[in-house]
């Protein structure tokens, strides 16, 4: 089970959070304007790295706030975690 | 020591209290303890804790628990013990004793209390840490223990101090994530053979901690010769330990060894009284301080040769050896009541496994061995490959054999898998462990593989000549050793395994005798029988009350949201897919949400209380999910807009009450309100007084009828239901639930987020065009909806289904194939699926909703649904059965 550092509360257990997948996809402004395929990029197609990656938490039996957090898909090891809209810290690798 | 009695396979002996049943029967000259699982040959124990491969037994004292190691049971009085043929049973007895949970944040955990273990705990000690010291044996000292030596006292006394906790009998089954571990002590076992029911029998522990420290030792591994599983051919660790300690049958052994630790055997069983005939040595120069012990006491030593095969005796007990050279040439019997065995130390790498650090291959040692050391994690002792200075062991794990040989030669001893097993898969291409072990079943028994994992490495090795480290790594999962469900449970068993929901009238749901449907974590009443009642007769008696007279409905599970400030309509917009902002104070729309992909996420009814202060209710099982998704768009994509939401479900109180009688009802119970139509229209809200107490009435309907749904602080819930059913007893109130709460709705076409959809239907495909505003700039789930897939022709669209035989309720979930004519054998390309199904009051025949592709162009055709036994037929028609004009509405 992870150990997941809400910038809100502290570390947690796992079992209080959702995911929220890659962190930084911002919602179109504009999206009747968008091609089929730069909406279907928007959609359903994220970066999923081998490695250091930007991902959104929700802190939901907790403070049920949104964050933004590094962790290592290989190894499962979290960085710095970040609200959302802050400066985002440089990636651990 | 205290002498104790003890049964097995219905048998009394006596032992000593504390001794392993394994060391018992072998004090008692037991060999033969089982019949292995597939080739029922005859098993002793091999080993000396749980890697113990053959000797398992099913105990039925005290609380009874199937296929346990019996040299893991410490004996008590009165033990009761039968031999396991590999498969266990489950006692039919309620195993009454306690297990408990405790969880646990800590510095550091230390998983073995052997020199190495209690040197990192002294360490971290020291340091001022706070350090959980666990060991699976019942005491502390590893290695020390087994060979009868002390404990350093400037060790052992670590486990005195302050910050440091010892639990001995505990079991470190999974290492995780972080730091985070589950582990299981055995409390009781060992004192007596009660049932425990103050103080529990097995307790799990949840360990979180900064920093482990993995020293968790490592067994001895066997070598594969022919007829190697004859009861007297033993791991030597574990017969010299046996011996030492008093425990002997045996007057004569032959040790064959790889290693040294051979040789420190053979010393032992001299030591303890039994003639060592020989120590046979694969290795052509051994040498090393051990070596000269052996020869200094006498002991014969043939070098360069290794064990072929072996002799029974008339009761299946080994009797001599045969040694040879390795290539199976040269061989000549040696006598031995024991064959000792020392194939090389297998490191217990499993935990550092279970969280994916590859152990590596140390070919001096000959073993997989982790030497690890990070922030989280790190090694010691032999794990860390730290053996000692006198463990140069060979690369070797079996002869050559013969076919015949091969026969009889075996690698994994529970499962009865041999080396003529293992050879098949390398011959049919396998190289990889993972490969062989899935052909083979080597591995997959209850030990999995402790012993044989990494001998199938070293042959697959040997037989195509790579170094086991080319062939791939150890790999386990947890559990460590198989742990009883009841111990992860813990206290969680019947009312407590899950949080159940229930709202505040549920007692008198209860006290109705309704049958409970479970939603979620909430308990619904299903329905109201009569006494006598079918469920069939009850839903179709409670659908024609409510089209005809007057049903009461407890609407209280649905999910409210509490939405506030002066963006919240502006928001409701991009939510929902029709327009909120708009609605005026006072008034209730129905509302669909979308995810952005297009597809129908919720639905539910908002309600605009004031200016700036909304309602939602969303689907029972959606709540949550629903909160979580406002919650994500308001902080992460539109933190600019004022809007405040809350969970109010289980703050406010539903009583729907429903059907044409309704407004004479609702009249009773506020005199004061004007419940005719033009004073109180459908979608409007009224607050005003109910049976004492502050109410708002809303005038929602979903089953197409005129209702009223009473909402009420939650505390009054039960008061306004009783109230209800009091001034509604002349008019023949009927009480109904969910089952008769879905048939009217069905009958309507009104779907179900999650029944008629999967989240593969746009609002379209659900024929709810009519819901998408064309006046919005945007929405969630917009752009999707010209997606050329979500556009396409050929969707699945929601439409009702007659079947011809109206006495007959089609399964929900059958597939529909197209045309009442055309040949339903297979191959038939199926056009959609039955999604709800109903036996209809109103209809006076059954009726379905289903999904079918380009279904709304199709209505009218025939289709066929074949099941099992038959082929149905029937026909597509609109989705709403009754009142297409909407006329019941306002009653």
């Amino acid at each position: 089970m992870l150990h997941i550092p809400c910038p809100y509360c502290g570390p947690r257990d796992e079992t209080e959070f959702h995911y929220g997948s890659e962190a930084h996809v911002a919602y179109p402004e504009n999206s009747a304007n968008l091609t089929d395929e730069e909406w279907a990029k928007f959609v359903f197609i994220r970066s999923n790295p081998k490695g250091w990656m930007a991902e959104r938490w929700v802190h939901s039996a907790g403070c049920r706030r949104w964050f933004n957090v590094w962790r290592n898909t290989i190894n499962h090891e979290f960085g710095p975690s970040y609200k959302p809209f802050t400066q985002q810290p440089k990636s651990p690798a | 020591m205290s002498t104790v009695t003890f049964t097995f396979d219905g048998k009394q002996y006596t032992g000593q209290k504390g001794e392993s049943l394994a060391s018992a029967l072998l004090r008692n000259g037991v060999l033969h303890f089982t019949d292995s699982s597939y080739k029922d040959r005859p098993r002793g124990v091999m080993g000396l804790w749980v890697e113990e491969p053959n000797a398992l037994v099913n105990i039925d004292s005290g609380a009874g628990e199937p296929m346990v190691m019996s040299t893991t049971i410490e004996i008590v009085e009165g033990v009761v013990a039968r031999s396991s043929q590999g498969v266990g049973d489950l006692p039919d007895t309620r195993d009454n004793s306690r297990y408990d949970k405790v969880n646990r944040h800590v510095d550091v955990l230390v998983v073995g209390a052997g020199t190495s273990g209690l040197e990192a705990a002294k360490k971290f000690a020291d340091q001022g840490k706070s350090v959980i010291v666990m060991d699976d044996k019942p005491t502390a000292g590893g290695h020390l223990v087994y060979l009868g030596q002390p404990v350093p006292p400037e060790l052992l006394s670590v486990l005195d101090r302050e910050n440091v906790t010892f639990l001995p009998r505990t079991t470190v089954q999974g290492l995780y994530d972080q730091g985070y571990s589950v582990a299981t002590e055995r409390r009781t076992d060992h004192l007596d053979v009660n049932v425990h029911t103050e103080m529990s029998r097995i307790r799990t522990w949840h360990i979180r901690a900064d920093h482990t420290v993995l020293a968790t030792g490592a067994f001895q591994r066997h070598l594969v010769f022919a007829n190697n599983d004859r009861p007297g051919i033993m791991l030597s660790h574990a017969a010299a330990t046996y011996v030492s300690n008093g425990a002997n049958p045996f007057r004569a052994a032959v040790v064959v060894t790889v290693d040294n630790q051979g040789y420190r055997d053979a010393v032992r069983l001299s030591q303890a009284g039994v003639t060592v005939n020989a120590i046979v040595d694969i290795r052509n120069n051994p040498s090393g301080p051990s070596v000269e012990a052996a020869k200094a006491s006498g002991i014969q030593i043939i070098t360069g040769k290794t064990a072929i095969d072996t002799c029974e005796k008339e009761d299946g007990t080994v009797k001599c050896v045969s040694v040879g050279n390795p290539d199976g040439t040269e061989a000549a019997c040696v006598d031995g009541d024991l064959i000792a065995v020392s194939g090389g130390w297998t490191p217990v790498v499993h935990l550092a496994t279970f969280i994916g650090i590859k152990p590596t291959w140390d070919a001096k040692l000959a073993a997989f061995v982790v030497k690890h050391s990070d922030s989280l994690t790190s090694t010691a002792g032999m794990l860390a490959g730290d053996f000692g200075d006198d463990d140069e062991a060979a690369i070797f794990f079996g002869p050559k054999l013969s076919t015949e040989q091969a026969l009889v030669a075996f690698v994994d001893y529970q499962r009865d898998a041999t080396y003529r097993d293992f050879k098949r898969a390398i011959d049919a291409g396998m190289r990889s462990i993972e490969h062989v072990k899935r052909y083979t079943a080597i591995g997959t028994a209850h030990d999995q593989g402790k012993t044989s994992g990494t001998v199938t490495m070293g042959l697959i090795g040997q037989a195509i000549g790579k170094a086991p480290d080319e062939i791939g790594s150890l790999t386990f999962r947890p559990p460590y050793i198989s742990v009883p469900f009841a111990a992860l449970a813990g206290r969680d068993r019947g009312l407590l395994s899950d949080p159940e929901r229930t709202t505040p009238i549920h007692s008198w749901h209860v006290a109705s005798g309704a049958p409970m449907e479970d939603v979620g974590q909430w308990k619904r009443p299903w329905y109201f029988p009569m006494p006598g009642e079918s469920m069939h007769a009850a839903v179709l008696r409670e659908c024609a009350a409510v089209r005809e007279g007057v049903g009461v409905m407890d609407a209280s599970t649905l999910g409210k949201i509490d939405i506030q400030g002066k963006d919240a309509g502006q928001f409701l917009d991009l939510i929902y897919t029709n327009m909120f902002s708009t609605l005026k104070v006072g008034m209730s729309r129905y509302g669909l949400m979308c995810g952005i992909d297009g597809m129908v996420f919720d639905d539910g009814v908002t309600t605009r209380i004031s200016e700036n202060h909304w309602l939602m209710t969303t689907t029972t099982g959606g709540a949550a999910k629903v909160l979580d998704w406002l919650e994500e768009w308001l902080q992460t994509e539109w933190p600019h807009l004022e809007v405040y939401c809350t969970s109010v479900t289980e703050q406010i109180s539903t009583v729907a009450i429903v059907g044409p009688k309704s407004r004479e009802l609702m009249r009773r119970l506020a005199p004061s309100l004007d419940v005719s139509n033009e004073a109180f229209a459908f979608m409007e809200n009224k607050h005003v007084d109910v049976a004492g107490v502050p109410a708002r009435i809303a005038r929602i309907s979903f089953s197409g009828e005129l209702a009223y749904e009473i909402n009420v602080p939650a505390i009054y819930g039960l008061h306004i239901w009783e109230s209800v059913m009091a001034k509604g007893a002349d008019l023949n109130i009927t009480p109904y639930g969910t089952e008769t709460m879905h048939v009217l709705r069905a009958e309507k076409g009104f779907v179900i987020v999650g029944q008629e959809t999967d989240g593969t239907q746009t609002p379209d495909d659900l024929d709810m065009n009519w819901i998408v505003s064309k006046k919005k700039d945007d929405f969630i789930g917009k752009r999707s909806f010209s997606r050329a897939d979500t556009a396409r022709d050929g969707r699945h669209q929601l439409v009702g289904i007659l079947a011809d035989d109206g006495s007959y309720v089609i399964p929900e979930g059958a597939y529909i194939v197209a045309g009442a004519d055309e040949k339903t054998a297979p191959p038939v390309k199926h056009i959609g699926y039955i999604t709800s199904s109903y036996d209809s009051a109103a209809l006076g025949r059954s009726f379905a909703l289903a999904l079918v592709a380009n279904g709304l162009a199709r209505k009218g055709e025939k289709i066929a649904i074949p099941m099992a036994d038959r082929v149905v037929t029937g026909v597509i028609t609109d989705s709403v059965f009754v009142d297409k004009e909407n006329t019941r509405r306002d009653g």
